[in-house]
């Protein structure tokens, strides 16, 4: 990838599931290096598709993709874990795994990287303490609550400090005070160069934090400039 | 080693390490039968190949001066044949003793009895026996050579036939043994599938994921063949046992050791690498289906 080049790049693309209806249609954009943007628009107007296919669990149905300065059609399989590392992804279900401690799950992605053991411990604790989880390491994502979930799953998506985060709707199950703090570390992560995508329907926190907007309505995308700053 | 996936704690899992222990016990006795057949055929090849036996039937006047005579004629027509190296006439008592089990003793006194000449040949030399053997029935009428090979090539050829059998059973087994360990592991793909799929999307290898299950395949493998072995070499040490206590020979069972015993406890080994192996390739089968 060259410096100049987008991080995300989609041009006339299409979506749908099986047999279906198109859920994305004609849907062009590029995101560069360092931005940050939410993604907005109703529920089914295919916030989590869109997602799907930055975060490379979907194939577009027609029109390209680009990743990284990658054209994902004709990215070899091997190559895509590769990528994937590269992209930090916060689910709306969390998808925490039940039976791992809240260490053990935001550590996967610093694991499965073969990173060092003693690399993984530091990090891995400094992070869950930075999001108010340092009293439960141990704690299966089972015993936690919802917000406290979320967190992890948060934590898990950033770990790895990666290129691109996507999270869908992070702040959906914390109070506002929580939502404000995660926002700060997002913006935070911005500036040390990831490029951000939050989905999400929190229309005050939008305005709060003024960055462009991606507005999905109908399967269709619009860009929208940043909306002016509100003082919380 | 750290597992990401709860495999330990599958329902569909627990079964497979006693499915795979009665597979691995069929297998140690069918393996124990092949080589005990192997070691008898082998056994039995050595101790007749360099040997003939020479019959001389008894003659129309029963003069036991002309018969030694026949038979001192044939022993020295052999012992000057070349590639003999030993010609014997055996005794009358020892051919009462090789035939009283067949005739009982009573009759042994009331038939005719042939002479019979144990001849001894020289390792690796080919003697034609066909001319000897008319050379022979010419010298002395009514010799007759008997090389054994007639009921040893059925006993070898039931012998081979009990390995190959064997062999057949083992191939079975190790089918399904493969079979068993796909169904169990596409069932635990089935059953963890939301983890497998957030390995995947986080960055994982399809080798990390598959190493997991493959780690796990070995381990019931191991689990279930060692029982299987334990419960082979007891109902074997009964076989010895039994056979020892019947008076029937044992030096089958002794002739086995060391190669054939070790090879009895690679089957366990051997089961463990079919279920680790197969699970691999089904888990990078599937995976490769993952975007």
């Amino acid at each position: 990838m060259t410096h100049r080049e987008p991080v995300v790049r989609f041009e006339n693309v299409g979506m749908r599931y099986g047999m279906g209806p198109e859920v994305l249609r004609d849907v062009s954009f590029e995101l560069g290096a360092g931005s940050f943007h939410f993604l907005t628009g109703a529920s089914g107007a295919g916030k989590s598709s869109l997602l799907k296919l930055m975060y490379l669990a979907h194939r577009p149905s027609r029109g390209l993709v680009h990743l990284f300065g990658r054209d994902m059609a004709t990215t070899d399989r091997h190559e895509m874990p590769g990528l994937r590392r590269r992209i930090g992804v916060v689910f709306q279900d969390f998808r925490l795994i039940d039976h791992l401690s809240a260490f053990d799950n935001v550590a996967l992605p610093l694991r499965v990287a073969d990173a060092e053991p003693g690399r993984v411990d530091t990090q891995v604790a400094e992070l869950l303490g930075w999001v108010g989880l340092a009293e439960h390491l141990d704690s299966t994502p089972p015993t936690l609550s919802g917000g406290q979930q979320q967190r992890v799953a948060i934590a898990r998506a950033v770990i790895n400090r990666p290129n691109l985060l996507l999270a869908d709707e992070p702040t959906g199950n914390v109070d506002n005070e929580i939502a404000v703090r995660l926002l700060y570390l997002f913006e935070e992560l911005n500036r040390l160069g990831t490029t951000i995508v939050i989905a999400t329907h929190n229309e005050a926190l939008v305005r709060r934090f003024s960055y462009p907007c991606l507005h999905l309505a109908g399967g269709e995308l619009k860009v929208r400039a940043a909306p002016k700053r509100t003082v919380a | 080693m750290r597992s990401d996936l709860p495999l330990a704690g599958d329902d569909q899992s627990r079964y497979i390490p006693w499915i795979v222990a009665i597979m691995v016990y069929l297998a140690c006795l069918a393996l124990a039968g092949a080589l005990l057949a192997g070691s008898a055929v082998e056994r039995w090849n050595k101790g007749l190949s360099g040997a003939l036996t020479v019959q001389i039937m008894p003659g129309k006047n029963a003069d036991p001066k002309a018969a030694e005579a026949r038979v001192r004629d044939a022993v020295s027509l052999l012992a000057a044949t070349p590639g003999v190296v030993h010609a014997e006439a055996l005794g009358d008592a020892r051919i009462a003793q090789l035939l009283s089990p067949w005739l009982g003793d009573e009759a042994l006194h009331d038939l005719p009895l042939p002479a019979l000449i144990d001849v001894r040949l020289a390792p690796g030399v080919a003697i034609d026996l066909q001319s000897l053997g008319a050379r022979l029935a010419k010298a002395v009428p009514g010799a007759e050579i008997d090389d054994h090979q007639r009921w040893l090539r059925r006993l070898v050829m039931l012998g081979r036939a009990v390995e190959a059998l064997a062999g057949v059973i083992l191939v079975l087994i190790a089918s399904a043994a493969a079979a068993a360990t796909v169904f169990g592991t596409r069932a635990a793909l089935a059953v963890h599938h939301h983890v497998i799929e957030v390995l995947h999307l986080i960055g994982a290898q399809d080798s990390y994921v598959a190493r997991q299950f493959q780690l796990h395949a070995l381990k019931l493998g191991l689990r279930g063949g060692g029982v299987g072995l334990l419960a082979a070499a007891v109902t074997l040490a009964a076989f010895w046992y039994l056979a020892s206590a019947g008076g029937a020979p044992v030096a089958a069972f002794a002739a086995l050791i060391p190669w054939g015993w070790a090879s009895l406890l690679l089957l366990p080994v051997a089961t463990g690498l079919i279920a680790m192996l197969t699970a691999r390739r089904t888990v990078l089968g599937a995976l490769a289906e993952m975007v």
